[in-house]
């Protein structure tokens, strides 16, 4: 019905694809699994370049050119000045002299610092909070710990954006708690729309992927070493300080990672707990390439996030090198 | 084999007289957007057959349009669309002869700024933008005035809409420019106005449909929202009243249009006549739950209804509303850039 006719450069990106295709099982095969065996991660790799390789290409073709494919680096300028594009307009409509007094907008790079921040927050409060429950759960002494193990799963059976809907009805003014508190004689208390909700609902929704490499790391540990340790004079804090935390970092860098990349790229939740007044980078993006219909400075924040998360990541690997903790990070 | 070739050819050549038989009329309408018994009903009473086909958003339906733009006879866009399509030259001039009913529409939706002249375009459905509020905690004096969003004695209590075109339309109103400004001073002080707004915590909440629920429950005391969620609020309750204020706000017109290369004109035309009809119009009316723009038809809905400020706005009213125009990208940018400094603005907590 629709009559899509498709740029030069889509030809260009698919033949790259299936270079990059061959390339890849050609590779397979000299790395001696054999033919056959390449054919069988064939499906895998044509996945990950259809659906992981060729947006990336895409995103990084959008935020390097203009509307209309020109070449340019000012969708990063817009980055740095979020009222880039909007001075040139004005110098364009309206002359020079409104347009300079349009000062350097500096929304892009506030809300992205304000993401970081609660991110970082976000992962330090899951990490105080996880680490003692991973604990529970790996302790074998524990009857609770497999009891915890599941309760921490069943919330994951119902979608985030339900539960994190359901913890309105919680919050509101005329809600669950506030019903409670005023019951009791507190009385009511503002307690949504927020940055307290909206680091409420993050914590909530990540504290398992901050829970589950720990716990996992822990009981793969021999309990005999704790023993030692004790027989060799430390005390309980001394054993926990000096061998099970040592040996549970990999389960800790991987948690950190786990909570901290969703958590930087959040959207959503503060629109829902938030009430849209506290913005981060997630909505930012996604506000620019649907509300603002500008996929190329869209794709220039998705990019910036993308390398972000990549130097994250690979700060986080110097800390376990071997990829014990699952090797995300 | 020839045989079934030659079978394949004849069938081949009696296919568009079959479909050329009998008449029909392409209509492109919104999804919900119409008493499907009618259809019916204009089969019967005319029988042209119509084929009828939905979108969902105003973007949607440009795409097919101009893409296709043969494939439709009646389309429903709303006004900056009607505007767009106009510029575009994508429209035909109606035949009002053809349509005797357009006298029943509303003197106060013709000749619109969006279609001057109205060649190109007949209401369908309409509404405006104003405050919901709760009659126990609001006084009706103050809403009045767009400025009781800025009113130091409902603070924390407003929830205002996350739309660019509507809450810097608020902004510009209540300073007394127009809506549709394109003066970057007015947007600049429109935009410090907000940013106020939400640094002084006024402002609950930036949202959007879920708002006339939250003022159901309780939740705030002012909200910005179309009239058609403002009439659901206040039908599940009494403690609710919707708005208008005095310096004037938006309206929104979803029209009937017939594209330039529609192949059905005169169709198209009797079938745009019969949604004028008044008892059509009230049965739309009253499955869409949106404003009339049809007099008739209120007429006929009886004295509740037309005394219903929500639904039927007086005129008035809708003397001091302007409809949005349909903005260029250069002052859309600027509309945006400067809504995402007041998103972002940082309030004191």
């Amino acid at each position: 019905m629709y009559n899509v006719s498709l740029p030069w450069w889509s030809y260009a990106l698919m033949g790259a694809g299936l270079v990059v295709f061959l390339g890849l099982l050609t590779l397979s095969v000299k790395r001696n699994h054999g033919v056959k065996r390449s054919l069988f991660a064939s499906p895998y790799i044509l996945w990950m370049i259809l659906f992981t390789l060729l947006p990336c290409v895409l995103i990084a073709y959008y935020a390097l050119t203009d509307g209309s494919g020109q070449l340019t680096l000012d969708n990063f300028r817009a980055f740095w000045d979020s009222n880039h594009i909007m001075r040139e307009n004005m110098r364009a409509v309206a002359g020079d002299e409104v347009a300079a007094t349009i000062p350097r907008g500096s929304v892009n790079v506030d809300t992205l610092v304000y993401s970081l921040w609660m991110a970082f927050l976000c992962t330090a409060i899951s990490l105080l909070l996880g680490y003692p429950a991973a604990l529970f759960m790996a302790d074998r002494h524990m009857k609770l710990g497999s009891t915890l193990v599941v309760l921490f799963i069943i919330p994951m059976w119902m979608n985030f954006l339900l539960r994190t809907i359901a913890w309105m009805s919680l919050l509101e003014d005329n809600g669950l708690i506030n019903a409670f508190l005023e019951w009791i004689g507190v009385g009511k208390v503002q307690l949504m729309y927020n940055q307290g909700a909206v680091l409420l609902g993050m914590v909530y929704n990540f504290l398992p992927f901050m829970v589950f490499p720990i716990y996992t790391s822990l009981s793969k540990m021999d309990p005999k070493l704790g023993e030692a340790a004790m027989d060799l004079g430390c005390n309980e804090a001394k054993t926990l300080l000096k061998v099970t935390i040592p040996l549970s970092v990999p389960g800790i860098i991987s948690g950190i990672t786990m909570v901290f990349m969703p958590s930087v790229t959040t959207f959503f939740i503060p629109r829902v707990l938030g009430g849209g007044s506290t913005q981060m980078f997630g909505d930012l993006i996604e506000t620019t390439f649907l509300t603002a219909g500008d996929w190329n400075l869209g794709s220039a924040l998705s990019l910036i996030m993308m390398v972000l998360i990549l130097i994250s990541l690979s700060i986080l690997r110097k800390a376990d090198p071997n990829g014990e903790g699952g090797g995300i990070a | 084999m020839k045989k079934i070739v030659a079978f394949l050819l004849c069938a081949a050549l009696l296919l568009p007289v079959c479909a050329f038989a009998q008449e029909v009329v392409n209509v492109f309408n919104w999804e919900d957007y119409i008493d499907e018994s009618v259809l019916q009903d204009f089969e019967a009473e005319t029988g042209i057959h119509v084929n009828y086909m939905r979108f969902t958003t105003n973007e949607d339906m440009l795409v097919q349009v101009e893409a296709n733009p043969g494939a439709f006879d009646v389309v429903f866009p709303s006004e900056y669309c009607v505007e767009r399509l106009t510029n575009k030259g994508l429209l035909a001039e109606i035949n009002f002869d053809n349509i005797p009913n357009f006298q029943n529409i509303k003197e106060s939706l013709k000749n619109p700024s969006y279609d001057e002249g109205n060649a190109h375009s007949v209401p369908y459905q309409w509404g405006t933008l104003g405050i919901l509020y709760n009659t126990e905690l609001v006084d009706a004096e103050d809403v009045k005035t767009w400025s009781v969003l800025w009113n130091e004695k409902y603070k924390g209590q407003v929830l205002m809409m996350n739309s660019i075109r509507d809450a810097m339309g608020i902004a510009l109103k209540m300073q007394g420019y127009g809506m549709n400004s394109t003066d970057y001073t007015q947007l600049r002080a429109a935009a410090d106005l907000l940013i106020q707004q939400k640094q002084s915590g006024m402002v609950k909440a930036y949202g959007l449909d879920e708002f006339k629920d939250k003022m159901v429950a309780g939740e705030a005391a002012l909200a910005v929202v179309y009239s058609g969620d403002a009439e659901y609020a206040v039908e599940l309750s009494d403690k609710l009243a919707y708005c208008v204020p005095d310096e004037g706000s938006n309206v929104w017109v979803d029209c009937a249009v017939i594209p330039a290369a529609a192949k059905n004109k005169e169709n198209a035309e009797k079938f745009i006549n019969y949604l004028c009809s008044p008892e059509v119009a009230v049965r739309n009316c009253e499955a869409i739950g949106y404003c009339c723009p049809n007099e008739a038809a209120i007429e006929l809905m009886g004295e509740e209804y037309a005394s219903n400020p929500v639904m039927n706005p007086s005129d008035e009213t809708v003397a001091n509303c302007e409809y949005f125009n349909d903005l260029d990208a250069t002052w859309l940018t600027v509309y945006n850039t400067l809504w995402q400094e007041v998103l972002n603005a940082r309030q004191g907590n």
